[in-house]
């Protein structure tokens, strides 16, 4: 099927699409090359998610993870960059397995953002759909809560540099 | 994000968040109109569209200008380089986490399938 390297990545990227959906609401979508149960296991197994939810070239380094994949289950990141620590949790409100998650950030100040995350397969891909509602306009804006970590402002430099340097190991 | 003028971002994004404004800026995007033919050509009244307009006004997104009975709207000469850039920086971080993700399944796919083989002996 595919005869490249291991060390390789797929070779045909995918491509990843955000829409600001409203003033509180964003969407991300993404088609990965493997059935929605793979998927799924990679978004609810910690030994997997934690390969790749932060990514590596972002500077930081994941401590712990704990998740408690079950309705009313908590979850529990640990980050370190630099000299800070930083804690992400929230509890997951609905696990429809190879389907859907549904789960909040409680560690922002403004409120709960609440992610749903849709897996839909479809002739061996899956089509990945990830909306974030924050709980307000501001929390959206300033990034603050969810999705993107709240030393979000640490992380600009090296987003920056992201972009110049696509290939990094 | 504190560079960002958050008045302005507001504005902005609330007014990119229906479509007929839109559509309108797509339209100017190809050549000035005046708020007349923006309305026949979305189809709603006077009143309407000069309300959109005035929006998209406000957010710096469009100018306007009125020569004898007639305003001809043009882009704004604010650009939507921030807020592409806001969302750009969104979309990177998703792609990375993405590009990652893809390497873990595509190795787990791999396991799945020797496991498979294995079994099958």
């Amino acid at each position: 099927m595919d005869v490249r390297r291991e060390s390789e990545a797929t070779p045909t990227k995918n491509r990843t699409g955000v829409e600001r959906k409203s003033e509180r609401e964003l969407v991300v979508t993404r088609t990965v090359n493997a059935p929605a149960r793979l998927v799924f296991e990679a978004w609810t197994k910690a030994e997997l998610f934690r390969r790749w939810w932060v990514p590596k070239s972002y500077g930081l380094t994941l401590l712990s993870c704990e998740m408690d994949v079950r309705v009313g289950g908590q979850y529990r990141l640990v980050f370190r960059h630099e000299d800070s620590t930083m804690e992400f949790f929230g509890t997951y409100l609905e696990v429809t397995p190879h389907s859907r998650l549904v789960w909040t950030n409680e560690e922002g100040d403004n409120g709960k953002t609440v992610t749903t995350v849709t897996f839909d397969e479809n002739a061996g891909k899956t089509l990945l759909v990830v909306h974030d509602r924050y709980p307000s306009k501001e929390a959206l804006d300033s990034g603050s809560t969810g999705a993107m970590p709240e030393a979000l402002d640490q992380l600009d430099e090296l987003l920056a540099s992201l972009g110049s340097s696509s290939v990094t190991k | 994000m504190a560079q960002y003028s958050q008045t302005h971002f507001d504005a902005s994004f609330g007014a990119l968040s229906d479509a007929t404004r839109r559509g309108v800026l797509e339209q100017l995007g190809r050549a000035d109109a005046s708020i007349t033919a923006l309305a026949e050509r979305f189809h709603m009244t006077l009143t309407g569209m000069k309300k959109h307009v005035g929006v998209l006004e406000q957010a710096g997104l469009v100018s306007t200008e009125k020569v004898g009975r007639v305003r001809t709207c043009k882009l704004g000469l604010r650009g939507l380089e921030e807020e592409a850039a806001w969302i750009e920086r969104y979309r990177q971080l998703w792609a990375a986490r993405f590009d990652e993700l893809d390497i873990v399944v595509e190795e787990f796919k791999r396991k799945e399938k020797a496991n498979g083989r294995k079994k099958r002996k």
